[in-house]
């Protein structure tokens, strides 16, 4: 079989599992995003219980596997009467998993942000909540875009693990397809040139015109 | 700061010559370090005090505990009559809450050495921020009174720059125009032109002497330019040690300082100059 046969033959597949992978990647990467907003701004809370709970929240999440909690999420929790669907299991895993890295970048970017701002912003009589949102916030936002592409790559390439939850991604077609033809370099290969396209073709480039456009917001270009 | 009710302040200054700013034995520490020390100061409305100094004598403290970005540990700070620092409960002074610290704030307006524009908005959005967000007032009212604001400080043509594409001098006098846009009584200014090109200091000094001219501020001023300060200032305080050490009109404590500590100052700073 030729590798145009083969892709003939399993095109669709490879096409249909991207197609989830590239669902759980948008869905992951929104919980993600929110969850590292919401604990990174409770890392600098001045109430004690709130900045512990997100220490601890980041502190599980990025010192445990994500493979382990997936599989909490999907074979525990149900234990405790928390049933999820394999797909929703899948990328709330992932969301949460890259949450906890992506509010240490939220933290840093808003402790980035010079201590000047801050005093302006008071001495404007600014509430404490419209200091974070109209001054800190926005410019946090700017510094931290560049390691965010980094972490969207990792939370794509981290998607791939959904597919041991039998969710049906590019992974999970590539070993299906690699068990029933044996074809490993081409079912893998496929893949492989599949993840690689979206990160650099996809997320990378998003991610520059995210930054230049924010940058030219903020008057920064 | 002490938790306790302070009963030997007044809860409130009157009368006609009560001053528009008052420390009474302020006293801050930073650890052991005492950096000002059982201060008392007083400035008048529409007065204009400028304080000098030696580096590390605490003029910059001064400006920002009015500006409330310094907690008290001793004494007592009146604005306008109230206190700033405390808060009337009991027949006695505590503490300042948030809530009441805003109401305070208010009153103040700071300039910084380094203008701390915000640098995602336009020089007309940085003086529209704060009548927008904090005063709740109409976009088109907010935006009249900044464009006015601008035109005064020599800024109108910039005003959709942001202030990454403005030179310092520009950027003070849109910093400026930001503090004033929120129509403070008392308006504090540490350092404005020191962080500046020579060549520009003008442009900024010019709008403070303005706003001396044309206004009835209640000012504060920091500055080592001492020459500005002779020219416009009410008086002038010389601090040292976190004590005003020598106070006067300008022309007698620059003309014939008294205390030795201000005559040693003013030699070593006209030999620097
Ligand atoms: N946050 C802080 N923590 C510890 N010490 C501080 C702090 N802020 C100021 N100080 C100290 O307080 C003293 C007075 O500082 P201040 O900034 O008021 O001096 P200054 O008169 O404005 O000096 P300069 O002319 O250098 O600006 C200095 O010795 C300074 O090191
Ligand atoms: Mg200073």
């Amino acid at each position: 079989m030729s590798y145009f046969e083969f892709l003939a033959e399993y095109g669709p597949r490879f096409v249909d599992g991207a197609a989830v992978t590239a669902l759980q990647t948008v869905l992951a990467a929104v919980l993600a995003i929110a969850i590292a907003v919401a604990m990174g701004l409770m890392r600098l809370s001045r109430n004690v219980p709130v900045r512990w709970f997100a220490t601890v929240y980041v502190e599980i999440f990025r010192g445990t596997s994500l493979l382990v909690q997936l599989y909490w999420i999907f074979f525990v929790l149900p234990l405790f009467g928390i049933t999820m669907e394999k797909f929703t299991a899948g990328f709330v895993a992932v969301g949460m998993n890259l949450g906890a890295y992506g509010a240490e970048l939220v933290r840093g970017a808003i402790l980035s942000v010079p201590k000047g701002q801050w005093e302006a912003a008071l001495a404007l009589n600014m509430s404490p909540a419209k200091r974070m949102v109209r001054v800190i916030f926005p410019q946090a936002f700017l510094a931290m875009l560049p390691p965010w592409g980094n972490l969207l790559i990792e939370l794509l390439k981290g998607t791939a693990l959904v597919s041991l939850i039998s969710v049906a991604d590019l992974m999970f077609e590539a070993k299906q397809i690699n068990s029933t033809t044996f074809l490993s370099a081409q079912a893998f290969g496929t893949a492989l040139v599949i993840y690689y396209v979206m990160s650099r073709f996809l997320i990378t480039p998003f991610m520059r015109w995210l930054e230049r456009v924010m940058a030219r917001k903020m008057g920064r270009a | 700061m002490s938790q306790e009710t302070l009963s030997d302040f007044p809860l409130e200054l009157e009368g006609a010559d009560a001053p528009m700013v008052r420390f009474r034995q302020v006293t801050k520490r930073y650890g052991n370090l005492t950096v000002l020390d059982s201060l008392d100061l007083d400035v008048a409305e529409g007065e204009m005090v400028t304080i000098i100094g030696p580096s590390g004598s605490g003029k910059t403290t001064v400006l920002r505990m009015l500006m409330t970005l310094e907690t008290i540990n001793e004494g007592v700070i009146y604005v306008d009559g109230k206190p700033l620092t405390h808060m009337p409960r009991n027949g006695g002074l505590v503490p300042a809450d948030n809530r009441y610290l805003r109401k305070m704030r208010a009153n103040i307006g700071m300039c910084f050495q380094h203008f701390n524009l915000f640098p995602h908005m336009t020089a007309i959005e940085n003086c529209m921020e704060g009548p927008v967000h904090v005063l709740g007032l109409p976009k088109r009212e907010a935006r009249e009174r900044s464009e006015e604001l601008l035109e005064m400080v020599g800024m109108a043509d910039k005003r959709d720059q942001h202030p990454s594409r403005l030179s310092g001098g520009q950027q003070q006098r849109v910093a400026i125009a930001r503090a004033l846009a929120m129509r403070p009584k008392v308006m504090l200014f540490d350092e404005v032109t020191s962080a500046l090109d020579p060549e520009v200091i003008g442009e900024v000094t010019n709008v403070i002497r303005k706003l001396v001219g044309e206004h009835n501020l209640t000012m504060l001023m920091v500055t080592h330019q001492m020459g500005f300060a002779k020219d416009i200032s009410d008086r002038v305080c010389f601090f040292f040690g976190g004590r005003i050490e020598e106070q006067g009109k300008p022309a007698d404590l620059f003309g014939n300082p008294q205390r030795e500590r201000t005559q040693q100052f003013l030699s070593a700073v006209k030999e620097a100059s």
